[in-house]
């Protein structure tokens, strides 16, 4: 029975994520029925992200069927002027061009959130901070050394890293479990945000990336229950067929 | 109308004859238990698996370019694609599980020994193929564990002294694995080895139906017929099994469809994670790991230090399976009748494969690897040892009949 319950954990409980830093990851869980933050999610993407990072394996037209936004919005505010609405979600960026520019070309995200995971996102895209040392001036808690710069510190303004030499990222007070160190908003640069919006246009910007990976998960979801229910009831007439016929047997 | 139609077949098709063989005076034993569903269950996933895999391959593009995209095309853009594509991934974790249950069924009932032989050794080889097939088709959606996951597998080849460098090459068809040998699996997983499998699985099954069924108590049912000629104990396949093999099925199906509908990725286990992300010939992934089927002896293979050393305890692992009629010298076939020894290596042989296979998807952590190799003692111990403990150990008297 033990052994059914470690089967059940292992399987069935959040996701495991191998994750590169030791940064202890905030849990984000997705909402994709809350379609207005999918779509401020989508338009934060755009507006943001979209200019380096495509998401080449899903089309403008499905995003907007799926998110509820009418095509003709879709078309003047969400896509590059003069693109189809059957489109996938491709960018101008050229590989090499880009690889010249940040040292590395910046991935495709359409299914990021499959391959990092979503808390792994909510929190990377939080933990940027100043660090002279790098080619943009800031670091990462989570992909130390990014080549990414941060895109969204006009909205979030700066961070300084408080960890001393001595406490380990993340370290928390083993008695009261407060941060002995982490990052604290730097006066330098303010953002437009304050720090509650900021998280809460990255919680919506993360829902949209788990929308983008998974994005038939909901509709997935609802056959499915159909499924178990017909096959449930199916169950207990294959069995009534199934002692029907082997009562000759005992 | 009906009868005449048959008989102008009969006189020219073995039809009649041919469905009371295999079905109808086929006569299996009557107390067959839960393992028995196992068998059938095989064949079940194995008809999903084709018909799924037909539908996916009018739309999957074979090349080193566009098989990533095409794969995400049927996600997205071919209806029900999705479906198609979990139903067969699933499908495919699926058969290992019930493969390795029926396994375990032979092993607890002694189904591999005298006269069922060759049933074993066509199973066996039906799990080889099914090996290369499960290999082979993990390379098609051409994501990173795709890609580096065949790169350590071929690899293992290049351990071969001599020939392993050029028979490495030879099997990739290129310098390192390319659109060449995405091609060539594909011809491979689609054609050549479910010709092979679904042979295969014909020869068990004419096997199976030349010498008869086992049973959990392992005596033979045809010792005591009635004055027909029908097994005392036996009862015709079709109808007794069909319909409750089809209660197994809807079973089956309530879990199967509750992983394709609701866990498609099983937390990574039936789809990794890394494999979301194109593969990258230039950008190895952190921790490789095979998927979970191939855990086990994936795990043998790191516990050895010596390339070529884990190389061979790896293929002697598969191997010494083969040979497995001959190394259980018991007089007794079902575990319920064998001794202590037998019953207590074969519980700990059941255990130790389920952690290796666990050890194989985790990174060689140095307690891992500790473990993995005293899990591998631990699977060939039950083979070598078995001559010995299953020939001297005191067996239960076997009833005459079958019980329950």
């Amino acid at each position: 029975m033990k052994l059914l319950y470690s089967f059940i954990l292992v399987f069935f409980s959040g996701s495991v994520f191998a994750s590169t830093g030791s940064w202890p990851l905030d849990r984000m869980e997705p909402n994709l029925s809350d379609k207005p933050s999918l779509q401020r999610g989508a338009r934060t993407f755009v507006n943001y992200c979209f200019g380096c990072h495509a998401t080449a394996f899903q089309r403008y037209e499905r995003v907007a069927d799926d998110l509820d936004i009418p095509h003709e919005l879709m078309q003047a505010n969400l896509m590059p002027s003069g693109g189809k609405i059957g489109d996938l979600m491709k960018n101008g960026m050229l590989a090499d061009e880009a690889k010249a520019w940040f040292g590395t070309a910046p991935p495709d995200l359409t299914l990021v959130a499959r391959v990092r995971g979503t808390d792994w996102l909510y929190t990377y895209l939080r933990t940027f901070y100043l660090d002279p040392k790098r080619p943009w001036g800031v670091n990462n808690k989570v992909f130390p050394d990014v080549a990414m710069p941060h895109v969204l510190l006009e909205l979030q303004g700066a961070q300084i890293d408080t960890c001393g030499p001595h406490a380990e990222q993340g370290q928390r007070d083993k008695l009261t479990g407060e941060s002995l160190c982490g990052l604290q908003p730097d006066p330098s640069i303010e953002g437009t945000m304050t720090p509650e919006e900021y998280d809460q246009t990255i919680y919506d910007l993360v829902n949209f990336l788990a929308y983008s990976a998974d994005p038939v998960k909901l509709e997935r979801q609802r056959i499915g229950f159909y499924v178990l229910l017909f096959l449930s009831v199916f169950f207990v007439l294959t069995y009534l067929l199934k002692k029907e016929y082997w009562k000759a047997v005992h | 109308m009906g009868s005449k139609l048959l008989a102008w077949f009969d006189d020219r098709f073995p039809l009649t004859s041919t469905w009371e063989a295999h079905l109808t005076k086929y006569y299996a034993p009557k107390n067959f238990n839960f393992w028995y569903f196992f068998g059938s269950l095989a064949l079940f996933v194995l008809v999903n698996q084709i018909l799924t895999g037909i539908w996916l391959t009018m739309n999957y593009v074979p090349s080193a370019e566009g098989a990533f995209a095409s794969v995400e095309y049927i996600m997205r853009d071919v209806e029900y694609g999705w479906l198609l594509r979990y139903l067969h991934s699933t499908g495919a974790s699926a058969f290992f599980i019930v493969v390795y249950m029926h396994m375990f069924r032979a092993l607890l009932y002694g189904s591999y020994q005298k006269p069922r032989e060759l049933i074993w050794i066509f199973g066996m080889a039906i799990y080889l193929a099914l090996m290369a097939e499960g290999f082979m088709g993990y390379l098609l959606p051409w994501g990173q564990m795709s890609y580096w996951g065949a790169q350590v597998i071929i690899s293992l080849f290049g351990a071969i002294p001599v020939i392993g460098a050029d028979l490495q090459q030879w099997i990739r068809g290129d310098y390192l694995i390319s659109g060449i040998t995405l091609n060539r699996f594909f011809a491979l997983h689609v054609i050549a080895l479910p010709v092979v499998i679904l042979g295969l699985v014909v020869m068990h099954l004419v096997a199976l139906h030349e010498v008869g069924s086992n049973n959990p108590d392992g005596v033979d049912i045809k010792k005591y017929k009635d004055k027909d000629g029908k097994p005392l104990d036996g009862i015709g396949f079709h109808p007794y099994y069909t319909v409750k093999d089809i209660v197994g099925v809807v079973v089956f199906l309530f879990v199967f469809c509750g992983v394709v509908f609701f866990f498609p990725e099983m937390n990574g286990f039936f789809l990794e994670h890394a494999n979301f992300e194109q593969a990258n010939n230039l950008k190895t992934p952190e921790h490789i790991a095979p998927v979970w089927y191939f855990g086990a002896f994936y795990s043998i293979l790191r516990a050895v230090p010596d390339k070529l050393m884990g190389v061979i305890a790896m293929g002697g692992a598969i191997a010494i399976l083969f040979v497995l009629p001959w190394l259980d010298r018991s007089p007794v076939k079902s575990w319920r009748y064998k001794g202590i020894y037998s019953r207590a290596m074969l519980v700990l042989f059941a255990l130790n494969f389920i952690l290796l296979t666990w050890l194989g998807t985790k990174p060689a952590t140095e307690t891992y690897t500790l473990i993995a190799r005293l899990c591998t003692v631990v699977y060939f111990s039950f083979f070598f040892f078995m001559p010995f403990y299953s020939a001297k150990e005191k067996t239960r008297p076997v009833p005459e009949r079958v019980t329950g």
